[in-house]
């Protein structure tokens, strides 16, 4: 078991053939990584040891399969359910951890709620709540690029709700009109909170909202890696060949709740879970792996063992780190504190002193 | 030294940034083949090209969107919406999205972002290209906020603006854009941020505001000299950061404080600026603070005149305020 982080980060780059055994058999422990990552933050969360999380379990094919179709110098736009991408493109599991307890090893310093990461070092902007706002940013960043004539792509993460959103409409019709090197990669995990895909929208699918802007959309089975990967190898092949922009819509589904605040039973029956289950990424790229010969059932038992053994001893020292330090609160809201932040800071520094006020 | 209007300053200021600094680009409606609705722009199309004068498409979302994704890549977009009463389709990516990136990323994701936009009355231009609606961005943590209201200043704080590290809101008087003429240095003068400017001394009464109402308050401090009351006029030029020190000073001198902004009144700027001198200079007042305002009402169009502090509203309001100790 390679431990997510020690990886080189995006062993194959676009132009690449297809996925290879190694990478295959790479991929696949990313996903189970992701998975065990899920399973364990799903119960942490309820032992109330961390406050919220977001599943991403059903999605692992879809955000690895693209994240190993591009390279460290692409900029990938999440949205907030992207722990798969940030893992296949370097990052360690204990700057997870580290952001979903906010402690002072948190890279955005316990600013944001638990999942809405960012990783500067491997070119992963940092998330938000608010859907589609990433969509016209990564627009911007692929605008910015192709005036630099950098040969890379901005790839936005999103979901199917994101499609109604104003971002979608406003990036998708930017890309289109200025060709700039996009990929729209929305995963289709068929639920809003408790919104089915057809309250989205009455669009057959929703690759072909792409037509209207002028720029090719594909529909994809989220759930085979190879045909994800295939899709935004060649969105990235044609984006830095200047053929401009593409959206990838990944058919998925979305095996556990939106949130840990959300209840899945209100709105969705198990039947239709189980019959999504039988198509469990996971499972599919293990059976694959298996009869081509490059994986066994021995190999796989210990590859789970050792993931749950990682995140468990991965937890358990970011929940030894320490506090953030209190008078953070006030840096980087501006580059250079203003008064009015001094004098603020330095009151909360006044009652800290006086042990007034608890952190 | 050049004789320029403010429209002009702001034309000549966007051309020299660009022509010093090649990542500094411009993005909006109409900016780059007609030069701006209000030729803020003109002529920087045809010297700068498409590349760097980008028209878009009709989408403020978009616009501010992808000024915040061509900034954390590194680029120094200027963005212009086209009239403040139009930047609402962007208020998420500013609220949300470009205000909190340093922060909510623990300082890796700077976003530098300025944001160009005509706003105010006078124009006859009706509740959708009138509105003064400063207060709602000086709200949000993470964006600073200026207004100038002389042709040099528009060049200094506009310098400043493109220099700065953080999201700038540059307001521009569209009602004094050509109204009045100044001298504006040649060369990259700068105005910093969060220091007001003291437009006339005076030991009566301190008139302040920003914007178009900056002049307007000028002309008071005329009229209330020939009455024998002596006018102190600041011009607060940046609300965000806001110059209290020189603020809570001039109200210790003259012990009386009239506020004066075209937005409505109810928790417009002037209400933090009144609340900061209640609170650190409350023993230097003679008088009650007054708030000389737009109303409470939404922009009128036919009535505009009667919605918008004049000189005159100016004047009587400070007599009051000299009167009443």
């Amino acid at each position: 078991m390679v431990e997510p982080g020690t990886l080189p980060v995006a062993p194959t780059v676009s132009g690449a053939q297809a996925l290879g055994e190694a990478a295959l058999r790479d991929a696949y422990q990313l996903m189970v990584m992701a998975r065990a990552t899920d399973e364990r933050c799903l119960m942490l969360q309820r032992q109330g040891r961390i406050g919220f999380y977001a599943p991403l379990m059903g999605q692992e094919a879809a955000q690895v399969g693209a994240s190993r179709a591009l390279t460290p110098e692409d900029w990938v736009f999440p949205a907030y359910r992207e722990l798969a991408v940030a893992l296949a493109r370097g990052v360690p599991l204990k700057a997870i951890f580290d952001q979903l307890l906010g402690n002072a090893d948190d890279a955005i310093k316990g600013r944001q709620m638990p999942n809405h990461f960012g990783f500067r070092t491997v070119n992963f902007v940092v998330a938000s709540s608010p859907i589609g706002t990433q969509i016209t940013q990564a627009v911007g960043a692929a605008m910015a690029a192709q005036r630099r004539k950098d040969p890379i792509v901005t790839i936005a993460f999103f979901g199917d709700g994101a499609t109604s959103s104003n971002d979608f409409h406003a990036g998708l019709n930017f890309a289109g009109v200025f060709q700039c090197p996009s990929i729209f990669f929305c995963q289709n995990n068929q639920w809003a909170i408790s919104m089915p895909r057809k309250r989205q929208t009455r669009s057959a699918t929703l690759a072909e909202k792409a037509a209207a802007y002028g720029i090719p959309g594909v529909l994809v089975d989220g759930n085979d890696i190879h045909a994800v990967y295939d899709a935004v190898r060649e969105a990235r092949a044609r984006a830095v060949a200047g053929g401009g922009p593409t959206m990838i819509e990944a058919e998925v589904y979305r095996f556990g709740p939106h949130s840990t605040s959300d209840d899945p039973k209100r709105y969705q029956t198990d039947q239709e879970l189980l019959a999504a289950k039988e198509r469990d990424p996971i499972g599919r790229l293990k059976a694959e792996l298996i009869a081509a010969g490059h994986w066994h059932e021995d190999a796989d038992r210990k590859l789970w063992e050792d993931a749950r053994a990682l995140v468990s001893r991965t937890f358990e020292a970011a929940e030894k780190g320490k506090p953030l330090d209190p008078r953070s609160l006030f840096d980087d809201v501006f580059a250079e504190m203003t008064p009015r932040l001094a004098e603020e800071r330095a009151g909360f520094d006044a009652r800290l002193r006086e042990g007034a006020t608890k952190s | 030294m050049t004789e320029l209007n403010l429209v002009q300053a702001i034309n000549r200021t966007l051309r020299d940034a660009m022509r010093q600094d090649p990542n500094i680009l411009l993005l909006g409606e109409d900016i780059g083949v007609n030069g701006g609705v209000f030729r803020a722009t003109e002529g920087l199309f045809k010297e700068f090209g498409a590349d760097r004068v980008i028209d878009t498409p009709l989408s403020e979302t978009g616009i501010v969107g992808a000024a915040i994704g061509m900034a954390l890549y590194g680029l120094k977009p200027v963005a212009e919406i086209q009239f403040l009463d139009f930047i609402y389709p962007a208020f998420d990516q500013i609220v949300s999205e470009l205000a909190k990136f340093r922060y909510r990323s623990g300082g890796q994701y700077p976003a530098h972002v300025v944001i160009r936009s005509p706003y105010g009355g006078g124009i006859k231009g009706g509740l959708y290209h009138s509105q003064s609606t400063e207060a709602y961005f000086c709200h949000t943590a993470g964006i600073k906020v200026v207004v100038p209201s002389t042709p040099a200043d528009a060049r200094g704080l506009l310098f400043s603006a493109i220099d700065d590290e953080d999201p700038v809101l540059f307001l521009e008087p569209k009602r004094i854009y050509r109204s009045l003429t100044g001298e504006v240095p040649d060369g990259t003068h700068r105005v910093p941020f969060g220091r007001a400017r003291i437009v006339r001394e005076g030991s009566d009464v301190t008139l302040f505001a920003y914007g178009a109402m900056a002049p307007l308050a000028a002309e008071a401090a005329e009229t209330l000299s020939r009455d024998g009351v002596s006018a102190e006029v600041v011009d607060l030029r940046s609300l965000v950061p806001l110059d209290e020190a020189t603020c809570i000073a001039s109200v210790e001198k003259t012990g009386r404080a009239v506020i004066v902004h075209e937005a409505a009144r109810f928790c417009g700027f002037g209400a933090e600026l009144a609340a900061v001198l209640a609170e650190k200079a409350l023993y230097s007042l003679k008088a009650p603070i007054v708030r000389v305002t737009g109303f409470d009402t939404p922009f009128p169009y036919a009535l505009e005149n009667l919605y918008l502090p004049n000189a005159e509203r100016i004047v009587h309001a400070a007599r009051n305020a000299v009167r009443a100790s």
